[in-house]
């Protein structure tokens, strides 16, 4: 246990910031009237972000890989037997650090592209950004549901405000659906706690909670990861949120809130109810097998390249509720490893979709082709990750889920057939998608002016290359990290 | 022989504020007009000091041979009403100032509707509850009209009078009733004694009549009229201190001149909280005037802090006060909110004036948007913790389906608290509002603030309500 509290420091961080940057608004009380203010401050905001992750680093630095169970914890009482209490294992250290670089990435990507309101804009980032990272190292369970609910507030105005035309009614889905899910999980929690007289998750890992108890407490709290993971067939509030959100938005939201799903699943379902755990198995499996075949089917008749790949996401999180549930060790880190690589993939493509939008001002796939002739660069990044999501040996995305697929088999071999299926559309839609935007001919007019990628452009994509490269072939990078984590999350279930 | 110490332990604040009064009358009597611009610091200097000595007599008294008796747990509503009645009282002089209404008789009704707060509060005996309700509810009539001038104000008024005069003749009728039944009408014998149906019926006439006092539904027809009609400033005392007192003086005379017929009247406000629940929040979906939708929200929320009531003093006593002083303090914001939309032709009360406020004023966009995510009772703000103690109360005590209705109303409560802030974020700013008095503004930030520091601290004030409570069983 450090005397410094650093997780506190990188939880707040961001938050700090946002509360001097609009205390220097109000001091100046200056109207943004044009964008040179309003990327001021967006600069500060980015100031923050990176110090949250060079602070995050620090954290990385004073884990212990070796030690078991939950590290640099910090604990003082809130109110009742409720606890601020903060900590962190390997799993939620990754997880943050995703965070912490996917925030600066997106703060980055939107100089130029947001033009409005940036202050506030910033504001609601760090905002958020701190949100995220509470969610993770939060070790109490209303700890956990108020950092885990008040994300939503941020993301909701993110798309509301600097969203696309449909703004309104995808911010109010997004908001509505994760609300009505979450609900339920505020009521198990509430039980819970009445139950066991704690809310401290460490306590309650290893209190055993009865069968018929269980059964309804994940119930709950499937609700609430389910819609946030989101799993068919909840996840019809993904692909508009996506679509509406600003391009640094969907970075956020695929990079990072998606995870918070999979991370309840295994910070909580698992080893909290292990009998109804496994008493869902084989819905979970069918769930996730039909997600993955049919988001991905879904995906192939997209018109519109950010819903593509928002669907491309609901079809990759299937293979993380497939390796969460197969019990297994080697499913579980695959799972892991593929929120971490998703997280990565998915955001570098919406990074992409942004660079064609900022010029083009439209999604259409059809509005595109032949953009290898005056963009030869940014093809080959967008190859790059076309590749990984599709998840070609050598990129993070094949390690992720060859070990989901690996470990769905040694539960179900039906459920690892399906999952298969979808791995081959995913090709198909990853493929269609660059050939009809990158390859051919250009066709549409207006593109014969279009910029090759800019030094800012590559500045956000060239981390998430590095990223996505590396874990491709040493992924033992994430799995020394996340092993303890994995069977922890499996000991009440595998009678460890 | 009078104990002169008990008496002040028991009803001090109130002798102090019938006191102040009455000078204040003479002081109006002498100096006329003059006296109205001072006459708002005096109110709330003497709510103040009624506050204080509330708090030097914390732990209270019997006086006048049991009809009052103060505890920790009126102690603890009373504080909360003085404090919101002097805050409500300064936010709302430069309002009446603007509209040539300033008089010194405003904070000389404000003076005696908190006195009338105290007495209910602090009675013990069905004479002075009733001639505290009676007090406050005059007090409250000549408030709601006090704009004489405006027909709404009027309107307001009157129909809060006729509704109001209503209740409390139903209201006088159960404890005749009850003094029939039992022969006494003093909250203890009441509670030992035999009754039979005669006091279950004279029992379920003065649920009626408290229900009207703290708008819960189907008593609650009056509260969106006298809301959107009533002077803002007045609208801003109404919603908060005497709800609190109200509330609290409901579970206080359930809990302790009631508590043998706990499974009567548990189920009857059980009734009345689910109803108040469901059409408070589906009232304010509708709404397009704040006032109005406000009037709607605070019926939703007494339906909450009655399931806290239905649970019980030992499970609901605590949330009860931790629940309503979070809707107290987030309501002075948001009334804050309401005074502050004035633009060149006058006040402006339709939502879609908030258009694009953050664009206008982002710290008061900030401050309103924190006060509605309290309200609404979502997590960052205490009024999330207020509803989760009132959760728990309603666990503990086994009334589930009044918990799936509390999340029901809930979201969509969620759906109209969101629309006032996607107003404010999203939509193209509307007109710059006229610049806010410093008191109106300070008002917004302190409550805004409170709610976070509440929030995060609540540890010492949740225990300091829990101590309050735990005097009312043994």
């Amino acid at each position: 246990m450090g005397d410094f509290p650093i997780l506190t420091a990188v939880t707040f961080l961001p938050l700090a910031g946002a509360v001097l940057i609009m205390l220097v608004r109000a001091m100046t009380g200056s109207q943004e009237t044009d964008v040179a203010t309003g990327n001021k401050a967006l600069t500060a905001g980015l100031i923050f972000s990176v110090a949250t992750f060079l602070a995050s680093l620090v954290m990385l630095a004073s884990f212990d890989m070796e030690a078991e169970g939950y590290q640099l914890v910090e604990e003082i009482g809130w109110f009742a037997n409720i606890q601020y209490k903060l900590g962190i294992d390997g799993m939620s250290l990754l997880l943050i650090l995703l965070t912490t670089l996917l925030t600066p990435l997106s703060l980055i990507a939107s100089y130029g592209s947001v033009k409005t309101r940036l202050t506030e804009y910033t504001i609601a980032f760090l905002v958020l950004e701190t949100f995220m990272i509470g969610v993770f190292c939060a070790m109490d369970l209303v700890l956990f549901y108020v950092f885990f609910e008040a994300g939503l507030i941020p993301m909701f105005i993110i798309i509301g405000v600097w969203g696309g035309a449909d703004r309104i009614y995808a911010s109010f889905k997004f908001f509505l659906y994760t609300l009505l899910g979450s609900l339920f999980m505020l009521a198990a929690v509430v039980f819970m706690y009445l139950q066991a007289g704690t809310s401290d998750i460490m306590q309650l890992e290893t209190f055993a909670f009865a069968p018929e108890v269980q059964t309804w407490l994940w119930l709950a709290f499937f609700a609430s990861f389910a819609v946030k993971l989101p799993m068919w067939p909840v996840h019809t509030w993904l692909p508009d949120a996506h679509v509406q959100a600003p391009t640094a938005g969907s970075v956020i939201l695929a990079g990072v809130l998606l995870k918070m799903g999979g991370y309840g699943f295994l910070r909580f379902s698992l080893p909290m109810f292990p009998d109804a755990s496994q008493f869902f198995q084989p819905m979970m499996f069918a769930l996730s097998v039909i997600a993955i075949v049919y988001a991905s089917l879904v995906a192939w008749r997209q018109t519109d390249m950010k819903k593509l790949i928002a669907y491309s996401s609901v079809a990759h999180m299937g293979f993380v509720t497939l390796g969460i549930f197969s019990f297994t060790e080697v499913g579980v880190q695959g799972a892991i490893f593929q929120m971490i690589s998703h997280g990565l993939i998915s955001g570098a493509l919406f990074l992409i979709v942004g660079v064609v939008y900022d010029r083009m001002h439209t999604r259409e796939i059809a509005a595109y082709g032949g953009l290898v002739h005056k963009m030869p660069i940014y093809a080959a990044i967008f190859m790059l990750f076309s590749m990984a999501n599709v998840g070609l040996p050598g990129t993070s995305g094949f390690v992720g889920e060859i070990l989901t697929m690996t470990g769905a088999f040694l539960a179900s071999s039906w459920a690892a057939a399906g999952a298969a299926l979808g791995v081959i559309f995913s090709a198909v839609y990853m493929l269609t998608l660059y050939r009809r935007t990158v390859f051919g001919q250009i066709t549409n007019p207006a593109l014969e002016g279009i910029q090759d990628i800019s030094v800012k452009e590559l500045i956000t994509l060239i981390p998430l290359v590095i990223g996505t490269l590396l874990l491709g072939v040493a992924p033992n990078l994430v799995f020394d990290v996340t092993r303890e984590s994995s069977l922890r999350a499996l000991q009440m279930i595998t009678g460890g | 022989m009078l104990d002169f110490e008990a008496m002040i332990a028991a009803i001090g604040p109130e002798m102090l504020l019938a006191l102040a009064g009455l000078v204040g009358v003479l002081l109006g009597a002498v100096f006329g007009d003059r006296f109205n611009s001072i006459s708002f610091k005096f109110g709330a200097l003497s709510l103040i000091a009624a506050l204080v000595i509330v708090l030097m007599n914390w732990s209270g008294g019997e006086a006048f041979d049991g009809l009052v008796k103060s505890s920790p747990f009126v102690n603890f509503a009373k504080v909360v009403s003085f404090g919101a009645g002097a805050v409500t009282l300064l936010m709302g002089e430069n309002f009446l100032k603007r509209h040539e209404t300033i008089r010194y008789e405003y904070p000389l009704l404000v003076i005696f509707a908190s006195m009338g707060i105290g007495i209910i509060l602090s009675a013990s005996n069905f004479m002075t509850l009733y001639m505290g309700i009676e007090t406050l509810s005059l007090s409250s009539y000549v408030l709601a009209s006090f704009h004489r001038d405006s027909m709404r104000s009027a309107e307001a008024g009157l129909k809060y009078f006729v509704l109001g005069a209503l209740a409390s003749g139903i209201l006088l009728y159960g404890i005749s009733l009850v003094y029939g039944f039992t022969g006494s009408t003093s909250y203890e014998m009441v509670a030992e004694a035999e009754g039979g149906i005669g006091l279950l019926f004279g029992m379920v006439l003065m649920i009626s009549g408290m229900a009207f006092k703290v708008s819960a539904a189907p008593m609650h027809v009056w509260t969106p009229d006298v809301y959107e009609g009533a002077p803002s400033p007045v609208v801003a005392f109404f919603a908060t201190a005497p709800k609190m007192a109200s509330m609290v003086v409901f579970a206080n005379l359930m809990f302790t001149a009631f508590p043998t017929a706990f499974e009567d009247w548990q189920m009857i406000i059980a009734i009345i909280a689910t109803l108040s629940m469901l059409i408070g929040a589906f009232g304010a979906l509708i709404q397009t005037n704040l006032k109005r939708l406000l009037g709607y929200s605070s019926i939703a929320n007494m339906g909450y802090a009655l399931i806290a009531v239905a649970a019980g003093a030992e499970y609901g006593a605590a949330a009860l006060l931790v629940f309503m002083t979070s809707y107290v303090i987030a309501s002075i914001g948001l009334f804050g909110g309401v005074l502050a939309m004035r633009r060149e032709g006058g006040m402006v009360e339709s939502i879609d004036e908030l258009a694009g406020l953050v664009r206008r004023r982002t710290g008061l966009a900030i401050a309103l948007t924190v006060l509605v995510i309290s309200v609404a009772g979502f997590p960052l703000a205490v009024g999330f913790l207020g509803k989760l103690l009132v959760f728990e109360a309603g666990w503990n005590a086994g009334l589930l389906p009044l918990l799936i209705v509390l999340v029901i109303s809930s979201v969509l409560a969620f759906g109209y608290y969101l629309r006032i802030i996607l107003i404010m974020w999203v939509r193209e700013p509307a007109e710059r509002f006229q610049p806010v008095d410093a008191m109106v503004t300070t008002a917004i930030y302190a409550s805004a603030i409170a709610c976070i520091a509440l929030f995060i601290f609540v540890g010492p004030f949740a225990d300091w309500a829990s101590s309050a409570a735990a005097g009312l069983y043994r």
